[in-house]
């Protein structure tokens, strides 16, 4: 680490500049700002990556203010969230200088900069949530990282009034989600004394604590699993996504599609795993079952809805639906494969549908929506955009050379190796499923132009490719960092996915 | 004289049931909002049940008092929610007054045939 | 540069150059392919063929996809048998393709020509793959790659046939074949020491028997490319697309990857002796044996010739399926065999009927009556590839099906040579009696019909002419062929 001061700097600068952004800084400046801080984040991310692979032990703590853990607030870094960090950075930055175009047709110009400094607060929650050690912290985090995207996919309402009741409804499934962890937590309290989550952790493993308050710490995950599973949306938890990812306008999907949920994911890692223990999640209580059947079920009718789907967005919401499903189906096999395969396809669908979601943000910057009978010919007019789709899609599907291969890869495997092989079907249908939906939109995007009428309000784009630098590049990056994954440069990210699950599932000889 | 102690964790699951049923089935939006600022109010009421210490005193150090003190963090801690709460009060009910706008209704049945219209359109 | 990196990548390197040189420079482009194709067939007949005969192997490491198992190939015999018949048909094919996509006015015939050379280094890649994730990846590239190919004509027929290609194919190797080879790579060891290298004799065998048998069933049917029914579908929709497309892809690259990989998993992955005995092969047998006939049957209902060829293939390719399940060296030696000869034979036939198509428009048999007193060249040919295919001498076929023929008589299930003599007499019924139309019915006279019929383009004739040549000179030249599969199949 070049200063000991970096853990604490990657909530602080996204914080400070963005409420002098908000303050201070009018139209393209800030978004200007906006983008200097997701790439100095993204600086500071690294360099604290880095460190926690030198760190001993793979832990890098900070305590705010010098207040020493456990008494105060501590940032602690292990393979986990270093993990999680690095994606949400790295989507940050790239998504940020993505986002301008579609933001200025979304937004007035005389609020631009409101929006921009809280999209910047939405940065500081998430990025917050990950870093945090301390349990309380999460939820004002959390909560930071939540109000702030209500307003941004409200910021929908002036092409399509329906972002305001999609917010309305993400608001309320989101605070009595979170209001479930903050019951958690405070029960937690109440058991342990403390709200460091080592500490937690190590106190809820003294077996004078689970004996004497069995109960409560019952209770506590109860409440914690409902809460998280609200805020990652999983089914059946995940009605307020759809709606609110169709109408947020594209970049704001691009940015929560490809962070929000997975910090959800993330935190549900850390409480399952890192403060309650496997031992507890897993063979105490029967949250494995149940994780599978959600994730099943959010996997095969979260695709089919998919298919159902003709506006592109609505489409890669549904298709969030079933990836998140892929994500919490990893994270019940209480495995240490298992979990690679959740971390992985967090990252690999963080890249995907970043990309997705900044393509389909092109063609509605040029055409004004994006249906799934508009794209005829499209592969000819705009075949930059039309390629980001394509192999998103596939990367979707999980084709082989994509990262989604991969990560489809160790989730089938991990399965297998506990016998689970209907599992296995599950996660094999669904990237069928996946194919069917993907096919509906490549089909006609590469069928010949004669063949399909000509999208709605052609003559007024003249057929042009969007701008090549703010819109096109930024997705073009996410797709070939995700072919770049797929195609054999992912041993490191493979490498630190599996470190960080042995962390939290330590081998016990043998399968 | 025990059943008096859990007196405020009956209130905080009455008030956490009574704001939960209003977010969820209430139709009108406001009550919902309400329904919202009734179940983070039981939470408080948790938290701060948690502090009481029997005998003690409010946590503001005094000279000569060695006796217990209440437990000072979860009042720290639900200071800190009470803001979180205000903020999410302050933001759903921006959005209530812009659905308000958009719409000219705040009942949720209407907003959802509104909406089903539009898609069709 | 080792010739089997070569091998891999001059198709691609085709198809970059395809796609650089585009429709402005069309001679170039199709000089770029036919350029290609010659030096693909040199590199792996003439460089890795005498290499791997002289028992110098080539083994070529790529990046690893998943962390720890890296793309693996190596140029053995087994592979060079569907390696050759690639490389050595894409040349005529190429040559072909040209004829007919300027004869035809096809559109869109620079992606048309990019996609068929990434169509062969899939299927290379297919060929030498040297474990078992490398061969899906390619398995999974060829799919994808022939995909637009299908589709070329465009259209909502075409669109609808692609759905049929692409969802069959996809649904078989993403579910059955992909948790096939999840599934054998968790049964191949141990954690930590496990793999999914292909191994002479099979890496399986201290895999539980119920594990094996439900994997190899997994095997079997997720490679849904070599057409077994009922997952044969996808072949006749795929002749919705032009010739040379049905011809090198639908009669030789796709479908031969699909057998081969049947193959190659039955020795490489389970071991012959483990198919013989200890999977459960009756059923496959008996599969193969009803695709067999009942492909046969429908082929003789078709009036359409290419589809009528297509139902042929599906017949045919379960011979291969059939060798293979056999689980015995003699079986394993047919089938590889019969890879190369019906390879031929059918390109022949398809060629023959891109050609007649090309000259005439005609696509139905009932058509052709007469035809042969105008297109001596092509149906002589046609009669040549027919032969092949009914196993006759003196034409390549005839040998295949004799070790086949020979393997199931020294198997346990001896009543399988009835299946393949009564196939071989059907097919005598629906192949021959085209050009016995051909050149003995007598022409129909339509009035005011538009000018004689004359050869189709020489490139094309050309083209057919040499895969029917092809066909005669592998009978003659069968001794090298089996010497060289011989010791491959009766190693340990």
């Amino acid at each position: 680490m070049s200063h000991p001061d970096v853990p604490a700097l990657v909530v602080v600068v996204p914080l400070l500049t963005g409420l002098l952004t908000a303050l201070a800084l009018r139209g393209r400046w800030a978004w200007a700002a906006a983008t200097l801080s997701s790439w100095l984040v993204l600086a500071l991310v690294l360099d604290l990556a880095l460190a926690v692979q030198h760190a001993p032990g793979g832990v890098v703590s900070y305590a705010l203010g010098g207040w020493a853990p456990p008494v105060g607030i501590e940032y602690r870094v292990d393979r986990l969230n270093a993990f999680v960090l690095v994606v949400v950075a790295v989507m940050g930055a790239v998504v940020t200088p993505g986002a301008r175009l579609g933001v200025e047709a979304a937004v007035p110009a005389d609020r631009l900069h409101l929006f921009w400094g809280v999209w910047q607060l939405c940065q500081v929650g998430l990025l917050g949530i990950t870093i945090t050690g301390d349990a309380f912290n999460v939820y004002v985090l959390l909560e930071i990282g939540s109000l702030t995207t209500y307003t941004l996919v409200a910021m929908g309402k002036h092409r399509d009034r329906r972002a305001l009741t999609a917010a309305f409804q993400y608001l309320v499934m989101g605070t009595v989600g979170a209001s479930f962890l903050l019951v958690g937590i405070g029960y937690l309290l109440q058991v342990t004394g403390t709200l460091n989550m080592a500490d937690m952790a190590a106190r809820l493993l003294e077996p004078e604590t689970a004996r004497a308050s069995g109960r409560t710490i019952r209770a506590a995950f109860s409440l914690i699993a409902a809460g998280v599973c609200l805020k990652m949306a999983l089914f059946p938890a995940h009605t307020w996504l759809p709606g609110a990812y169709a109408h947020a306008p594209a970049p704001v999907s691009a940015l929560l599609a490809s962070t929000a949920t997975k910090v959800g994911v993330y935190v549900a890692i850390r409480f399952l795993y890192g403060i309650f223990g496997r031992e507890l999640s897993f063979e105490r209580l029967p949250t494995g079952p149940l994780l599978l059947v959600c994730a099943a079920v959010a996997i095969l009718a979260g695709s089919l809805l998919a298919c159902r789907q003709r506006d592109l967005k609505r489409l890669l919401a549904w298709s969030s639906v079933a990836q998140i499903g892929y994500m919490a189906l990893g994270v019940g096999l209480a495995s240490k494969a298992g979990l690679a395969g959740a971390l992985l396809h967090l990252l690999q669908h963080a890249l995907v549908k970043g990309a997705l979601f900044l393509a389909v943000g092109a063609l509605v910057w040029r055409l004004g929506a994006a249906r799934t009978d508009d794209l005829g010919g499209l592969g000819r007019r705009m075949p930059w955009t039309a390629g980001v789709l394509t192999l998103g899609m596939l990367g979707l599907v999980g084709v082989p050379g994509t990262a989604g291969f991969v990560s489809k890869w160790y989730l089938v495997t991990a399965a297998l190796e506990q016998g689970l092989w209907p599992v296995a079907v599950v996660v094999l249908v669904g990237s069928l499923l996946a194919a069917a939906y993907a096919l509906k939109v490549i089909e006609p995007l590469w069928a010949a132009p004669e063949d399909l009428p000509p999208p709605a309000g052609a003559a007024a784009w003249g057929g042009r490719e969007s701008p090549f630098s703010s819109l096109v590049l930024p997705g073009l990056v996410l797709s070939a960092l995700s072919l770049g994954l797929g195609l054999g440069l992912g041993g490191p990210a493979q490498g630190l996915a599996l470190a960080a699950a042995e962390d939290l599932v330590p081998a016990r000889g043998g399968p | 004289m025990e059943w008096l102690r859990l007196v405020p964790y009956w209130v905080y699951v009455a008030l956490m049931m009574i704001g939960l049923y209003g977010a969820i089935a209430r139709g009108n939006l406001v009550k919902k909002v309400i329904g919202l600022g009734l179940f983070q109010t039981g939470i408080f009421i948790f938290y701060i049940s948690l502090a009481v210490v029997d005998g003690g005193t409010a946590p503001i150090a005094r000279e000569g008092w060695e006796g217990p003190y209440t437990s000072p963090l979860p009042h720290v801690l639900i200071l800190t929610a009470i803001v979180v709460s205000v903020s999410t009060m302050a933001v759903a009910l921006a959005l209530v007054i812009e659905v308000q706008r958009a719409y000219g209704t705040v009942e949720a049945d209407e907003l959802a045939a509104l909406d089903a219209e539009g898609t069709e359109a | 540069m080792s010739p089997l990196l070569l091998a891999l990548a001059l198709p691609v390197a085709v198809a970059v150059a395809v796609v650089l040189l585009g429709e402005r420079r069309r001679d170039a482009r199709e000089a770029a392919s036919l350029l290609g194709a010659l030096a693909l067939a040199w590199v792996v007949l003439g460089t890795l063929l005498p290499d791997v005969l002289a028992g110098r192997e080539h083994v070529l490491e790529g990046p690893a996809l998943i962390d720890g198992l890296p793309l693996r190939f190596r140029a053995d015999r087994l592979a060079l048998v569907y390696a050759g018949v690639a490389a050595a048909l894409w040349l005529p094919s190429a040559l072909f393709a040209a004829g007919y996509m300027r004869g035809h006015h096809e559109g869109h015939q620079t992606r048309f020509f990019a996609c068929f050379a990434l169509s062969i280094a899939s299927a290379m890649g297919i060929a030498f793959s040297d474990d078992l994730l490398t061969m899906f990846v390619f398995y999974e590239a060829l799919t994808l790659a022939t995909w637009p190919l299908v589709t070329h004509r465009g259209g909502p027929a075409a669109a609808r046939a692609g759905r049929l290609y692409l969802g069959l194919l996809l649904a078989t190797s993403m579910v059955l074949l992909l948790l096939a080879i999840a599934g054998a790579w968790v049964h191949s060891g141990p954690a930590g020491a496990r793999s999914l290298a292909f191994v002479q004799g099979g890496f399986l065998g201290e895999a539980p028997p119920a594990a094996r048998a439900a994997l190899f069933a997994l095997f079997v049917l997720g490679i849904g490319k070599a057409a077994l029914m009922p997952f044969h579908f996808w072949l006749p929709a795929a002749m919705v697309a032009p010739a040379p497309v049905s011809a090198l892809l639908h009669a030789v690259a796709v479908v031969k990857a699909g057998v081969f990989c049947v193959l190659k998993v039955a020795v490489c992955v389970f071991g012959l002796d483990v198919v013989a005995v200890g999977v459960g092969n009756g059923w496959l047998l008996g599969l193969a044996a009803a695709t067999i006939v009942v492909g046969s049957l429908v082929a003789m209902t078709r009036d359409n010739l290419k589809e009528r060829l297509a139902y042929s293939t599906v017949s045919q390719l379960a011979y291969v399926v059939l060798g293979a399940a056999l689980g015995s060296p003699l079986g394993a030696l047919g089938a590889a065999l019969h890879i190369v000869m019906h390879a031929f034979g059918k390109i022949t036939l398809f060629f023959c009927a891109g050609a007649i198509d090309v000259a005439t428009g005609r696509t139905r048999v009932s058509e052709l009556r007469g035809l042969g007193r105008r297109m001596p060249w092509t149906l002589g040919a046609f009669t040549l590839g027919a032969l092949s295919i009914v196993g006759l001498p003196p034409l390549g076929g005839a040998w295949s099906k004799w070790y086949l023929g020979q393997a199931t008589l020294a198997s346990d299930h001896p009543w399988l040579l009835g299946v393949l003599l009564l196939s071989s007499l059907m097919n005598t019924g629906y192949l021959l009696s085209i050009p016995a139309l051909a050149f003995f019915g007598a022409p129909r006279e339509e009035p005011g019909a538009g000018p004689p019929v004359r050869e189709a383009p020489l490139a094309c004739v050309a083209a057919l002419v040499l895969t029917g040549a092809g066909s005669v000179a592998l009978f003659f030249g069968i001794d090298p062929l089996v010497a060289a599969l011989r010791p491959a199949r009766e190693a340990p």
